[in-house]
């Protein structure tokens, strides 16, 4: 499989979206809405449920299925509100300790002149720093698409996870194409020097962990899921100095070599 | 001065001049984007490289600090960051020599220590010349040693922001630039130290949704464009027609975005104050 079949893979609209996860591997969801300054954004869903009988936060980004759906939740694109209303929950979760577990699935951050009149910026930027002082375990899987500083806003975490099939870059490859190439249609050859895949990913320590797609969907693979995310939920509430981990596991990001003088 | 920079030798840090910069006898001229107008270079130099129109032409980060920060006061550090191109990307090495060569610096961001109007302070400033301050794991590694030096000495930080975004030739590397900044900038602020950031022309995507957007106040300069998206990426997306000052310094100021817009010349004098009334901080390092 090339770079450039794994991102169309990722974006194949008939993969599992945030709320078939949240709804095979959790019980008793309910969904809270809006971000308490203007709207309720549906490209991010949120909210409280049991993770194994453990009370948990869960927020995703959603694109929805049918045609009707995917326009009404932005085909999961976040808007600067979607973004604040995440924020809020997880703010929620820290109060009442609670770990987080994040689904994060977007072409990136919604681009548009309201978004933009509305600090998605700062929205992004504001998350960021926040999700690295949030005295609660945070849990991000990737199952799609992770398009960008969009879906790094859901993914200051303690740890990382990729779906086989997910990939992770800071340009969408045609975007790149277009500007290294002038040319979108390169968008395969750009996808390859991005190292966009899980599997690159996890070599760069981006993400901990690769999640097979072997039986993706079905009862047995969520079931599997979310075993494993409880065991790793557990490990977290056990570690000390859990933020300065977190601190440590960004803060190491990044080759560079120092000039001799 | 021009024929003298042959045999001048800089004083300080900030008198390094561009590599490349053309020794000319003659005055160089500037043509100003918004009103045309033909300035020459000593004209520019005496009104802070505005136009009489009000333009802020784009600067250096070298003369940006000497502008803005008492003369002979900087004192650079980190500036052996550099990065080793981690995804051997295509075409990147003679990317960054071309920008070597364009701006005299070896990364997009120059930091260190100076003083502002007596008080001491950490700063950055973004160079507009070098890969329009794109961020790569050598910005994001400056930055962050910059706030955690910041911290450790209890300094306050200023820092001029110049960029068009992470960088792509690093990939993932330079979007986790975003959270690593971020997490510094958070641990300078729990210790209750001030960040003051002024956004210039431009400021935009992985740089303003991280550490430009994360100060404690933000100034920006008149007419500078700031923004998440591009503008033309916004255009083609909506295909509506955009409003003429969409993501300027003005428009986030408008939509609560920013705190004060100050011109070029007024700058270190609202920032000498601020930091006068966040307690000054004379204390030598």
């Amino acid at each position: 499989m090339t770079a450039y079949d794994r991102v169309r893979t990722a974006r194949n609209t008939s993969r599992p979206t945030a709320q078939d996860y949240i709804a095979a591997m959790f019980t008793d969801f309910i969904e809270l809405h809006g971000d308490r300054r203007y709207r309720d954004d549906e490209a991010i869903i949120g909210g409280i449920a049991y993770l194994k009988g453990k009370p948990v936060t869960v927020i995703g980004i959603e694109k929805g299925h049918s045609t009707i759906e995917r326009m009404r939740r932005s085909f999961g694109a976040p808007e600067p509100e979607g973004y604040r209303k995440a924020l809020r929950l997880m703010k929620q979760a820290e109060k009442f300790h609670r770990p987080v577990i994040l689904f994060v699935d977007t072409s990136g951050a919604f681009c548009g002149i309201g978004a933009e009149e509305r600090g998605q910026g700062e929205a992004i930027a504001e998350n960021l720093m926040e999700m690295m002082g949030l005295k609660t375990p945070e849990l991000s899987i990737l199952i799609g698409e992770g398009g960008s500083g969009g879906a790094l806003a859901l993914a200051v975490s303690d740890r990382v996870w990729m779906l086989e099939n997910a990939v992770y870059s800071v340009i969408s490859p045609e975007g790149c194409a277009s500007i290294l190439y002038k040319d979108a249609a390169e968008a395969p050859k750009a996808a390859e020097s991005l190292r966009l895949t899980a599997a690159d990913a996890k070599s760069m320590g981006i993400a901990e962990r690769v999640i097979s797609e072997e039986g993706l969907a079905t009862p047995a693979f969520y079931k599997q899921l979310a075993d494993e995310v409880a065991a790793e939920i557990e490990i977290l509430e056990h570690t000390e100095d859990l933020l300065e981990r977190r601190y440590q596991r960004f803060r190491a990001f990044g080759r560079y070599e120092e000039e001799k003088k | 001065m021009g024929i003298l920079k042959f045999l001048y030798k800089p004083q300080n840090e900030l008198e390094k001049d561009g590599r490349n910069a053309e020794p000319s006898v003659g005055e160089k001229e500037y043509t100003c984007p918004n009103c045309h107008r033909t300035l020459v270079e000593s004209t520019l130099e005496n009104d802070s490289w505005v136009c009489t129109c009000g333009y802020h032409f784009r600067i250096g980060a070298r003369k940006r600090l000497q502008m803005m920060t008492d003369s002979d006061s900087f004192g650079e550090l980190f500036s052996s960051v550099v990065t080793d191109d981690p995804l051997s990307f295509p075409g990147y090495q003679q990317k960054l020599s071309k920008a070597r060569n364009a701006s005299g610096e070896s990364e997009s961001v120059i930091t260190g220590t100076a003083t502002i109007d007596g008080c001491r302070v950490a700063v950055f400033a973004m160079s507009p010349d070098f890969m329009m301050g794109s961020m790569g794991t050598a910005t994001g590694e400056r930055i962050t040693r910059l706030f955690e030096y910041a911290t450790e000495h209890s300094l306050p930080v200023v820092g001029w922001t110049v960029s068009g975004g992470a960088r792509m030739q690093e990939g993932l590397l330079s979007l986790m630039q975003m959270a690593k900044t971020s997490g510094a900038v958070l641990r300078h602020s729990q210790e209750g130290l001030l960040y003051i950031t002024v956004l210039t022309d431009p400021t935009t995507g992985g740089v303003t949704a991280s550490f430009a957007m994360e100060g404690d106040i933000i100034m920006a300069e008149p007419g500078a464009t700031v923004g998440f998206a591009g503008r033309r990426v916004v255009e083609q997306t909506t295909m509506e027609s955009l409003p003429r000052d969409f993501q300027t310094s003005e428009f986030i100021l408008e939509h609560g975005f920013a705190d004060l817009i100050v011109p070029r010349k007024d700058e270190k004098k609202i920032i000498a104050d601020l930091l006068h009334m966040h307690g000054g901080n004379h204390d030598s390092i």
